[in-house]
């Protein structure tokens, strides 16, 4: 049986039902609300665990960052079944940008030196949708965004790339990186015994020094933009709102009428 | 105050330009004294009047690059160009899956930010400013490019208008492409084309979208049948895309398609953020879901608190009578 050793990152986030704001002095996302998984990360997560499976041998380790040393995020990809962590998690990462964060990502996966390293193709909240590239680039990988199905044959990934007209079938060499779009797997839902397992699983924490970086290199200090200006986005206004009894159908229509659609 | 010069990376399919990129095109025109495209394969010739009428002035294409995944062997040649000194001062590109891996391996490459999900960009002094908008779409936030240049964004697609200037055919040059090493390697075996009948999603006058509150995929189908009625196009919140109901294609939302249609019909949505950032840009909307409280309402020209099951089927009855 082929050893399949899979890193996995993800991104501990508010959740999206409740955003918070932005806070106007630091300029970053409020972080005093409880974060949690990142939904698009359970995604990669439970992908990773049924490759290990497949393989029979081998073993899902996580990478996130944090500016503060923040852990439930990482707590329930631990009991959904990951063995173990590195967060890297320093006061000084707090603005980093794209590049920066996978720059910061990239020296935290490369001592594991895993065949695979799996991300969301976007986090839910920043949604810049270019770090796991950036990571295949810094570490000198192949790359494949957004499979929408994973398979192995040999020390080749078979994948199924998610396209505007449809997919393509994609074959890359490993070790790789591969973004995953929702909905590629159903993630599992964490057991009692998972997340009590998960209590006593390793998690490695750096600091941005550990991994060698200076304290201009990251955050605010390295990002190389600027947030210059927070507004309110115009709005638009909410119009009729009607209760149906049955004939608000006709209103529908009316509407469609006005519109001349019809 | 403009810049010298900025490239557009051009997307096409079997010669036909993407409507991202033809608005990129129109945006750039307003940022920079000249215009160029950098596009992937080797039919430069057959889109060079079409890029040409939106402004480019010279397509500096790759050629053939044998199936391999874009985002290597274009950032690659990319680099090397700006590298020898023939590069420009910013590279604009669209929020595709092509898109965000050419502007992600550059940004590795030059050792630059990228700003992401654009809608807007300025020229300050020799800088750029662009105009980011997050919360969906709640809040806009403005960020400088701070360090040297070549400047990369990625621009949201529907962000401008296409508009075509007076522009000649532009020229077609080769770009080298450097050997790809280590990193190349990811290749297209097979492409699969979804068929698809009616207008394009994102380009239809009317959308017709349906979400979880439709209940099962079965009853999907009444938002394929609303749609062709009103000759538009069929939609789909994340959620039941993700639920495997439809195709990913289908999805309307910061994740999937952005929409501008004349009219937008949500059925069953209950319109999180990560939806209305895709659709609140429609000229008309009308909801139908069955809790008064839904956020969708908060935008809707006319919300219809009721059960889709007994209006959708009403109004399809209805309109098919006509």
């Amino acid at each position: 049986m082929p050893v399949m050793n899979v890193v996995v990152c993800v991104k501990q986030i508010p959740d999206p039902a409740d955003p918070g704001a932005l806070d106007p002095e630091t300029k970053t996302l409020k972080r005093d609300v409880k974060l949690i998984l990142d939904e698009s990360d359970s995604y990669g997560v439970e992908m990773a665990l049924q490759l290990v499976d497949a393989a029979g041998e081998g073993e899902v380790r996580l990478v996130s960052m944090a500016p503060n040393n923040e852990r439930s995020g990482l707590s329930t990809a631990l009991a959904m079944g990951a063995a173990s962590a590195v967060l890297v998690s320093d006061p000084a990462l707090l603005g980093s940008d794209s590049l920066t964060t996978a720059k910061v990502l990239a020296a935290a996966i490369k001592d594991s030196e895993p065949d695979l390293v799996i991300a969301g193709s976007e986090s839910s909240d920043g949604y810049t949708g270019t770090v796991p590239e950036q990571i295949a680039a810094v570490l000198g990988l192949p790359s494949v965004t957004a499979a929408k199905s994973i398979s192995v044959d040999g020390d080749t990934l078979k994948v199924e790339r998610q396209t505007d007209t449809g997919h393509d079938d994609v074959e890359c060499p490993m070790p790789c990186v591969i973004s995953v779009t929702a909905g590629v797997v159903e993630p599992r839902y964490p057991s009692f015994k998972g997340i009590m397992a998960a209590k006593s699983k390793p998690v490695d924490e750096k600091t941005a020094a550990d991994l060698g970086f200076g304290a201009d290199q990251v955050g605010w200090a390295g990002a190389g933009q600027e947030i210059v200006d927070i507004t309110a986005a115009p709005q638009r206004e909410a119009g009729e709102v009607i209760e149906d009894d049955g004939e608000a159908y006709q209103r529908i229509v009316a509407f469609l009428e006005q519109m001349k659609v019809i | 105050m403009t810049l010298s010069k900025i490239w557009v990376y051009a997307e096409a399919l079997d010669g036909e330009v993407a409507s991202t990129t033809l608005e990129i095109l129109t945006m750039a025109r307003e940022l920079a004294d000249t215009v160029e495209c950098v596009y992937a394969g080797d039919d430069g010739d057959d889109i060079a009047e079409v890029l040409g009428s939106y402004g480019c002035e010279t397509i500096h294409q790759t050629g053939d690059l044998d199936g391999a995944l874009v985002g290597v062997p274009v950032s690659a040649a990319v680099a090397a160009a700006v590298e020898a000194g023939d590069g420009p001062d910013a590279i604009l590109l669209g929020t595709s899956y092509d898109g965000r891996d050419v502007a992600a391996r550059l940004s590795v490459g030059l050792d630059r930010p990228v700003i992401t999900n654009v809608v807007a960009l300025e020229v300050d002094g020799d800088t750029l400013v662009g105009t980011e908008p997050i919360f969906g779409g709640t809040t806009d936030v403005k960020t400088k490019f701070t360090g040297e240049g070549p400047y990369i964004a990625l621009v949201r697609p529907k962000s401008v208008a296409a508009e075509p200037s007076d522009g000649a055919a532009a020229d077609v040059e080769d770009l080298d492409v450097p050997d790809p090493g280590s990193s190349g390697g990811a290749t297209v075996v097979e492409r699969h084309l979804e068929e698809s009948s009616g207008p394009k999603l994102d380009e239809a006058a009317v959308v017709v979208s349906g979400g979880r509150g439709m209940g099962d995929a079965d009853n999907y189908e009444m938002v394929e049948k609303l749609a062709k009625l009103l000759k538009g196009a069929a939609g789909a919140s994340r959620a039941i895309v993700d639920a495997g109901w439809v195709p990913y294609s289908y999805q309307v939302g910061q994740t999937g398609k952005v929409v501008k249609p004349d009219l937008y019909i949500a059925a069953g949505i209950s319109g999180a953020t990560q939806h209305l950032v895709g659709m609140k840009g429609s000229k008309n909307i009308i909801a139908i879901n069955k809790d008064p409280e839904a956020p969708i309402f908060g935008i809707a020209d006319l919300g219809i608190v009721g059960d889709v099951h007994k209006v959708m089927p009403q109004l399809i009855e209805a309109l098919s009578n006509r």
